[in-house]
């Protein structure tokens, strides 16, 4: 806590707040602190996992760094495509073949989702835990709409013969997609783990964590779209 | 906390305390250390002695050959190298040295290692499916590695690909513990600069891991789908290209080097200051040299490339990047010496394996010099004395720093010392074995020995006796030198139940792993401990003692 300012200081007592699940006023943060460790002795969590040496409450920051690990998991793959796409022309021919408009349908319908997921942010910050159930619901709603809409695609596309082996593109298209959706589905299932949770008032701070990784899946989308689907 | 009464199972299989894991992540790193020691010693038995039935394996056939050399490489690094020195250091040392009780996600924490043990044994499994373990080098070229027809492992390469990539999985979330461990978690007044070089090493470790291996994984992937579903994304007939995979593993194979380096560095400065009794010599250089490596690390791969068809003017471009990294490591190097330069040195065990890691990586980083600019590497590519030049870096980093850090910190885990005659005797017996193994494997490879042969009574122009005679001489040396480990496990095993009991600082250090009881109990400290200075602080004037622990006021 030492090297934070005075500033920084109200901000961590805020988020701290907001962490705290009894919803308990802090006084002063440091004696909120002594507080959490104190509980943090009678329990299993370590006392490890009750400071905030950079002003950061620690499931945020653990978040934005499985983020920046998928950013260059994603990055990779995705700078493979470019490469791969820059040097063959006659790829646009086979990108002609995806379905543009179930594609911008599902960019309306992600883009929807991360709005429920803010929702539901904010309503578990005011301990709102009505509203912040029933967003999170609304938000696997919009994932499960979202993998409809491709197994409608990847089923048309495959019947029309547009397979993986078909060519390097479509062995591209098939693995970047693929592997968004795994990350939908995950995204969706520990959204449903948490809204548990949340139903009974409990870890509400960890509605803003699956929060951030929702935004990231939907931006890897917000990539994926034009590459694979607009760009003919 | 009532923890006295837990079943074996809980307080030692399913523990989430980090110095468990540490222990857990360490045991398996050595016991995977035996196993590549032993394919070493069969491979290099083949070598010496063609053809002769090797005590304890029988004939070494061409395809095990090629099997044991992929192994020995993949285990060594993989399930060696960075179980050892990141997780097993990391997990064991970062919570005590930040003045904590545990890290912030144990159940994380507990969950990497357990991908970690199954990526192990799906490593051993692949040893004896039909077909046998994979063949095709640790780098895992295709299209050798993406076809079975071509690597004749139609299970043993899909199952290595699989145990890599779990193996991956392992490291990144207890990378991303690590991190957030250390930046969160750090006892009250401890700034930046009060953190000890080796939990930032193995910080910043984690860090290039994780910015290096996002696109290997995607290479995996996408090299799994050619393997088992028969997709062309490195297949040339069908529209892909294989020098897509030498990038992206190379990618992240350059910095996997330096991953492994830095915790092997920042052992050696905590063992060197320590026993020089005087204060760490530019403590702000090394750390933002280190900086500087981590970055230049994603600069340099296609080092690894010069002769695999790129374009020869993007060759001169990574021969300067491959030479500017250098820079920082030798200023690293020269901080150590300069450490060392006044100070009142202590030949311990831990600090002779310090110093003999200094100069032998010294022979490491010099040799590469050669092979990072592409005109001698065009004549030393896939030589022998490429070989040794990364075992001149790697045993370094694997074996010696290691040592360093377990004669070091073995009070400290299990409470009492280690002897030091038979840490002298284990210390001069793996040093200079080490340097008999590796020096005749330059020369080999200056006279033109080619890594991947098998046998090379194939080979007139190779097979002359004084060639025959470096290649026996050197693995006589390998068997010396594993001879010279028994002394070290009868040690380490004598000492756990009738050494010495070391009491909380035996070495009379400054970090706060040294304010907790040996070996500390569950929760590290009686009360956490605060930080009034940084961590290396010896040999103060005015002082009465010639250390000053970070936790005591004033």
């Amino acid at each position: 806590m030492n090297i934070v300012s005075k500033d920084e200081k109200k901000i961590i007592g805020r988020r701290i707040f907001r962490d705290n699940d009894q919803g308990e006023l802090p006084i002063t943060d440091s004696q909120l602190l002594v507080k959490r460790e104190e509980s943090a002795m009678s329990s299993h969590v370590p006392i490890a996992t009750t400071r905030s040496a950079s002003g950061i409450p620690t499931a945020r920051l653990a978040v934005w760094w499985v983020i920046a690990s998928e950013i260059v998991i994603f990055g990779g793959l995705l700078a493979c495509y470019l490469l791969f796409r820059l040097r063959h022309e006659s790829w646009m021919y086979e990108a002609a073949h995806t379905n543009t408009v179930a594609g911008a349908f599902n960019t309306f319908i992600l883009l929807t989702s991360s709005l429920f997921v803010v929702l539901a942010h904010k309503a578990a910050e005011a301990r709102d835990t009505v509203s912040a159930y029933k967003y999170l619901w609304y938000t696997i709603g919009g994932g499960g709409i979202f993998m409809m809409v491709k197994a409608y695609e990847y089923t048309t596309e495959i019947t029309h013969g547009f397979t993986m082996f078909k060519s390097v593109f479509w062995s591209f298209y098939y693995t970047a997609t693929g592997l968004h959706g795994l990350h939908v589905l995950a995204g969706m299932l520990i959204m449903a783990i948490i809204s548990r949770d949340v139903k009974k008032g409990e870890n509400l701070h960890r509605v803003e964590a699956i929060g951030i990784y929702w935004h990231f899946v939907d931006i890897v989308w917000i990539f994926l779209f034009p590459l694979l689907y607009i760009a003919k | 906390m009532s923890h006295t009464h837990q079943s074996f199972w809980s307080k030692y299989i399913f523990s989430t305390d980090h110095k468990v894991i540490g222990m857990q992540y360490f045991f398996t790193g050595l016991f995977m250390a035996m196993i590549g020691v032993f394919f070493v010693y069969v491979f290099r038995m083949q070598l010496a002695f063609p053809g002769l039935s090797i005590p304890g394996w029988g004939l070494v056939t061409p395809h095990a050959y090629n099997s044991l050399i992929t192994n020995h490489g993949t285990i060594m690094i993989f399930w060696v190298a960075m179980p050892v020195l990141i997780a097993a250091f990391g997990n064991y040392l970062i919570p005590l040295m930040i003045g904590c009780d545990d890290m912030v996600f144990p159940k994380i924490n507990r969950l990497s290692y357990q991908i970690f043990l199954l990526s192990a044994l799906v490593l051993i499994s692949s040893f004896f499916v039909p077909g046998g373990g994979f063949g095709g080098a640790w780098t895992a070229y295709p299209p050798l590695s993406a076809h079975a027809n071509y690597n004749m492992t139609p299970f043993g390469a899909p199952l290595w690909l699989i145990a890599v990539a779990l193996e991956f999985v392992a490291f990144l979330l207890g990378g991303i513990n690590f991190v957030t461990t250390t930046m969160n978690a750090r006892a009250k007044g401890m700034k930046m600069y009060d953190i000890p070089l080796v939990i930032w090493m193995i910080v910043i470790a984690s860090l290039l891991f994780m910015a290096s291996v996002g696109p290997l994984i995607a290479g995996a992937i996408m090299l799994l789908f050619d393997q088992l579903l028969g997709t062309s994304f490195y297949n040339v007939p069908g529209g892909g290209d294989p020098l897509l995979w030498q990038h992206l593993f190379w990618f992240f194979g350059h910095p996997e080097v330096y991953v492994v380096l830095l915790p092997a560095m920042g052992i050696v400065a905590e063992v060197i200051t320590t026993f020089s009794r005087k204060k760490l010599f530019g403590y702000k250089t090394i750390l933002y040299s280190t900086f500087v490596v981590g970055i230049l690390s994603f600069f340099v791969w296609a080092h690894h490339q010069f002769i695999a068809g790129i374009d020869p003017r993007m060759a001169n471009i990574f021969v300067v990047t491959t030479l500017i990294i250098s820079v920082p490591i030798a200023e690293m190097i020269f901080c150590y010496m300069a450490t060392l330069w006044g100070g009142s040195i202590h030949f311990t065990t831990p600090m002779l394996f310090g110093i003999a890691f200094v100069m032998e990586f010294i022979i490491g980083g010099i040799t590469g010099l050669y092979l990072g600019s592409s005109g001698t590497d065009i004549y030393f590519h896939d030589t022998y004395f490429v070989l040794a030049h990364f075992h001149y870096t790697f045993v370094p980093i694997a074996v010696i720093a290691v040592f360093a850090g377990i004669y070091y910190w073995f009070p400290k885990i299990f409470g009492r010392m280690m002897n030091e005659t038979l840490g002298h005797v284990h210390f001069w017996g793996t040093v200079i074995p080490f340097n008999c193994i590796f020096i005749p494997l330059f020369l080999l490879g200056m006279a033109g020995d080619h890594r991947r042969i098998y046998d090379y009574t194939n080979f007139p122009e190779l097979n002359t006796a004084v060639l025959q005679h470096w290649r026996i001489f050197a693995t006589y040396s390998l068997l010396i030198m594993i001879l010279f480990q028994i002394p070290f496990i009868y040690n380490f095993v004598t000492s756990l139940r009738r050494g010495k009991k070391a009491g909380a600082n035996p070495w009379k250090a400054n970090t706060l792993e040294w304010v907790a009881p040996s070996p500390p109990p569950h929760g590290n400290f009686a009360t956490l401990p605060e930080v009034y200075r940084g961590p290396y602080e010896y040999s103060v004037e005015g002082r009465k003692e010639d250390y000053w622990p970070q936790n005591i006021p004033g």
